[in-house]
């Protein structure tokens, strides 16, 4: 059973909206707990995933290969690191808590709702475990669908607009991937003795032997795909509506797991399938992170809609992960995946939050609201964890991404300049502000609006959803190791890669085929 | 020379189908009364026929028949089950459908079965006197098809214009022909390219091929030649829109296969050049006018004339991936657009009037069965996997970027990302826009099982195409 993990919790899912989609329409009760119950088991498979997996190996593991299609050497060949392994772990404890979260809000079509998050979260899945570029490429455009109408039914005012453009901006950057994807298998067939593949494992020990000329078109294909789906700035824009028109759960899942695709893309293929291309761009993608970084804070920062102003947070958190990935630091890298951890379970978090109180007040404009703090108590306890995490505070989890994160490009030779971490580090302190802003306006003062007096607090379950992602926001931040340990053997062999792509080009040109300039030329 | 046993056993589906044709026009003839003979024997024949053509598909190269007349083999067999399977779901969409257009006509079961066999002798034609047979047998079926629904002005419009137009078009494959055969001597297929090779006169052999091709664009849809493409698919009975789309399109991209081959098209450099220039106008001129309709039928007209160009583009591959890509294709096209035009089919009024956008909103609350089934359809013609319409694609732009047209498959791209606007918009008002009212569903069992089966498929083909590539690895 053990060979099978993997599967076992890519179907898990996937059976559980067959399950829903089998039950009778009027059965919320029972539709509601069928697609819990199927959740926690995929929680509980990757719970033993996590305990199985070897950390001190950098290799994939738990690999299972079935050819799929023969014709194009196409196979269902999935495999997990460190890395995917976090995500996976992220993913099948965000989704019970999503459903969790929506168990009262969502009435209408309530079978549909299910069925797709549970869809939601098997694509998502499948993006973190496949080894082949077709597979992968699959489950990247399959999870589209479920998203697409979980913000266009379940939405808010504007939800049409935000799904259409959510669904053709994502779709725009992948199509160019997949065009991209077509080239490198027909790139490996061209070799000698060489076949059409799409196959990860196989294409790693050729692509970097792409002539730059055409290495930099494949990279920006993939960049561009993954750049939208991060968001890098300027490919950011469809996130503020996506993000604020989405139900809660929606929301949750989109900035929790599903950004984090174009992050875990941007380290699983573009890094190690171009090399070069890498080294080329790595300083505007930098500083697009920076960017990110400074204008996400600063957006935030007038946001009159709570919602709005956590979605432009994203912007910002995310800024940092890109940042720490093109440091191409060991240090860098593992403070960018723990920072996407940190990311979906704080602003996971924060988005439940609001959630909570637009269920009560029906609002989330931060000038309607005021002096939360004495009629819910608890409410304001929690947001305030939470918020701290955001920040970054230490002993909190945000913190130890975001200075791995700013020591990784400190020190980063490929940087080559301390500048991107102390301009990136204004962006914590830009954080503290746009939130301990808002948290003060929330939170503090009056009770101006009657309304607000008597608020209820949260209910048992809303604490029962918040309660599991603060004792990680807390684990995270005092003992990271747990998490770290795992990633540290994947990071550590990529980045060794890497450097010796780095050294490979300084001892001969011969090992950059086609093309005379040097990546170390820049220095 | 009489034929001999074995050819007529190589044209067992051929014959099935005409017989059934015959068959079917005597019975309207005699049971007048008797409205459910007919459908039931077309269905049976089309069955049959699909079952003689399977076996041809696992072993047997290609062979010929009546002397060299006719091909037979994976490729021919394939094409059949194509033309059957297009057929089969047109015939079941038809049943009670027709009825209520024009009541008590028997011949239009009968001028099916002759439109399809006019197809599976296109696919089969071993020379391209048997071609324009075939094409013409295929041409004169749809024309009366096109205007059966002869109380509706939109119908007869179509008839006319598809049958003028098409007649236009057939002088000049019909000219195409004489001009090739001037040049090399003969019109055999077998041995086409080899004998195009070393010409005193490559002129008179490129105009011939010029005229063919511009005969075959005209019957696939392509862009400048598709002009009659949104008025007849809006005019002609919406049953027979989703036969032509498919079946009709299909017989002519065999065509484009077994005369244009990958040896012809790598010899003559211009003539690729001309079909990667056609196919990328039509994916842009296509999708961009899709965009701004309002009729479901229009808007599914100009999406075929940008499917078109999709299909185009594996032909210009010449190579295994393209041209198996375009079998796939072809496959999974008359799926989504059989199933596409079949669903407009069950929303349709009754009284003739068009399906617009606007009456699809909330349909999702009224019939959420329907609604699901078109949302298949449409993900799967704007090319979103897990459905067949994305690996169709996949395969297609493989053989392209392979035999190095990539900018063709960066323009197929990125005009499906145009496609998937117009497509959502279907989407978007079945199950995002909760107004009541609107057109009820028509009960129609066969038509909505004949839909279901086509989803199924898709889905099925699309999770795993290994089961039609198995199929179509042997055509070649």
């Amino acid at each position: 059973m053990e060979q099978h993990i993997l599967s076992l919790i890519l179907f898990t899912p996937l059976a559980g909206a067959l399950v829903v989609a089998l039950l009778g329409r009027d059965a919320s009760r029972l539709i509601k707990t069928v697609g819990l119950l199927f959740s926690l088991v995929a929680l509980g498979l990757s719970v033993w995933l996590f305990l199985v997996f070897d950390g001190s190996r950098g290799d994939m593991q738990c690999i299972e290969i079935i050819p799929w299609i023969p014709a194009l050497n196409v196979s269902y060949h999935v495999g997990i690191d460190g890395i995917s392994l976090l995500l996976i772990v992220l993913t099948t404890f965000l989704t019970p808590i999503a459903l969790l979260a929506s168990w009262e809000s969502v009435t209408v079509r309530l079978k549909g709702y299910v069925a797709l998050m549970l869809l939601l979260e098997a694509g998502t899945l499948g993006v973190f475990m496949a080894l082949d570029l077709f597979l992968f490429y699959v489950f990247w455009e399959f999870m589209l669908i479920p998203m697409y109408f979980i913000i266009g039914i379940w939405g808010g005012q504007e939800r049409i607009y935000a799904a259409v453009k959510f669904f053709l901006y994502t779709m725009a950057g992948s199509l160019l991937m997949l065009v991209a994807i077509i080239w490198l298998g027909s790139y490996a067939a061209s070799l000698p003795g060489g076949a059409f593949t799409t196959d990860l494992l196989r294409l790693y020990a050729i692509a970097p032997g792409i002539p730059m000329g055409i290495q930099i078109w494949m990279f920006l294909a993939f960049t561009f795909s993954f750049a939208i789906k991060v968001p890098i700035f300027p490919l950011h824009t469809w996130l503020p509506d996506a993000h604020v028109q989405a139900p809660t759960a929606g929301s949750v899942m989109l900035a929790g797991v599903l950004l984090k695709m174009g992050t875990y893309g941007l380290i699983r293929f573009c890094l190690p399938l171009f090399p070069y291309a890498t080294f080329r761009f790595l300083p505007y993608l930098a500083g697009l992170g920076i960017v990110g970084i400074i204008y996400g804070a600063f957006v935030s920062m007038v946001q009159p809609d709570i919602k709005k102003l956590v979605a432009y947070s994203s912007v910002s958190h995310l800024g940092f992960v890109v940042l720490g990935i093109f440091a191409l630091t060991e240090e860098g890298l593992q403070g960018s995946v723990i920072q996407m951890i940190n990311h979906g379970l704080s602003t996971g978090a924060l988005f439940l939050l609001v959630g909570m109180i637009y269920d009560r007040r029906h609002t989330r404009l931060i000038k309607d609201l005021g002096g939360l703090a004495k009629p819910m108590p608890v409410y304001a306890a929690f947001f305030m964890i939470v918020m701290l995490s955001s920040i970054g505070l230490p002993g909190l989890n945000g913190f130890v991404g975001e200075f791995l994160i700013l020591l990784g490009s400190f020190r980063s030779s490929f940087l080559g300049s301390p500048w991107y971490a102390i301009v990136a580090s204004t962006g914590v302190i830009l954080a503290a502000v746009y939130l301990l802003w808002s948290y003060q306006r929330i939170f503090f003062g009056k009770t101006e609006h009657p309304e607000d007096q008597a608020l209820p607090d949260l209910s048992v379950r809303e604490i029962a959803v918040l309660v599991p992602i603060v004792l990680f926001i807390v684990w995270i931040g005092v003992y990271p190791g747990t998490f770290l340990g795992k990633s540290a053997a994947s990071t550590k062999q990529l980045i060794h890669r890497i450097e010796e792509t780095r050294r490979g080009s300084f001892a001969g040109a011969s090992l950059e085929p086609g093309h005379e300039i040097l990546p170390g030329e820049r220095r | 020379m009489s034929p001999s046993m074995s050819d007529l056993t190589a044209i067992a589906p051929l014959l099935l189908v005409a017989g059934t044709a015959l068959v079917v026009v005597l019975v309207d003839a005699l049971a007048k009364r008797n409205r459910i003979l007919g459908p039931v024997l077309t269905l049976a024949g089309l069955a049959a026929a699909m079952t003689f053509a399977l076996p041809a598909l696992g072993d047997a190269p290609a062979s010929a028949a009546f002397g060299g007349m006719i091909r037979t083999g994976g490729f021919t067999s394939f094409f059949t089950l194509v033309f059957c399977v297009s057929g089969l779901l047109s015939v079941l969409l038809s049943m009670s459908y027709i009825e209520t257009m024009v009541p008590g006509k028997g011949e239009y079961y009968a001028l099916i079965l002759l439109a399809v066999s006019g197809m599976i002798l296109m696919a089969a034609a071993g020379d391209l006197v048997v071609f324009f047979l075939g094409l013409e047998l295929m041409s004169l079926s749809f024309y009366i098809l096109a205007g059966f629904a002869r109380g509706r002005m939109t119908s007869n419009e179509a008839a006319l214009k598809y049958f003028l137009l098409g007649a236009f078009a057939t002088g000049f494959l019909l000219y195409g022909i004489a001009l090739v055969y001037g040049a090399t001597g003969s019109t055999a297929l077998a041995g086409f390219p080899s004998r195009t090779g070393g010409l005193q006169q490559p002129l008179l052999l490129l105009a011939g091929l010029a005229l063919l091709m511009i005969g075959l664009m005209f019957k696939v849809g392509a862009v400048p030649f598709h002009m009659w493409v949104p008025d007849v698919y809006e005019g002609a009975p919406t049953t027979i829109s989703a036969f032509m789309s498919t079946g009709g399109k299909a017989a002519a991209f065999s065509g484009f296969l077994i005369i244009f081959t990958p040896a012809l098209l790598i010899t003559q450099p211009a003539l690729r050049d001309v079909v990667a220039a056609v196919a990328a106008i039509s994916m842009v001129a296509g999708n961009v006018i899709a965009v701004t309709q309002t009729s479901v039928k229009r808007m599914l007209a100009y999406s075929s004339i940008a499917h078109a160009g999709y299909i185009l583009a594996g032909v210009v591959a010449a190579n295994p991936a393209g041209s198996n890509g375009v079998l796939f294709y072809l496959m999974s096209y008359t799926l989504m657009n059989a199933g596409a035009f079949g669903v407009v089919s069950l929303l349709e009024n009754p009284d003739g009037s068009m399906l617009t956008f606007d009456e699809c909103a909330g349909l999702s609350r009224r019939s959420p069965l329907v609604a699901a089934l078109t949302a298949v359809f449409m993900f799967s013609l704007a090319g979103v996997p897990p459905f067949a319409g994305f690996f169709a694609k996949y395969y297609v732009f493989a053989g392209t970027v392979e035999a190095g047209f990539t900018w063709l498959a960066i323009v197929g791209v990125l005009m499906s990302v145009v496609s998937a606007y117009y497509y959502l918009r279907l989407v978007v008002l079945m199950y995002f826009n909760d107004q009541p009212g609107g057109q009820a569903v028509a009960v129609r069992p066969f038509g909505l099982a004949a839909v279901i089966v086509a989803a199924i498929a898709l889905i099925g083909f699309g999770i795993f195409p290994s089961i039609l590539l198995g199929l179509t690895a042997r055509c070649f």
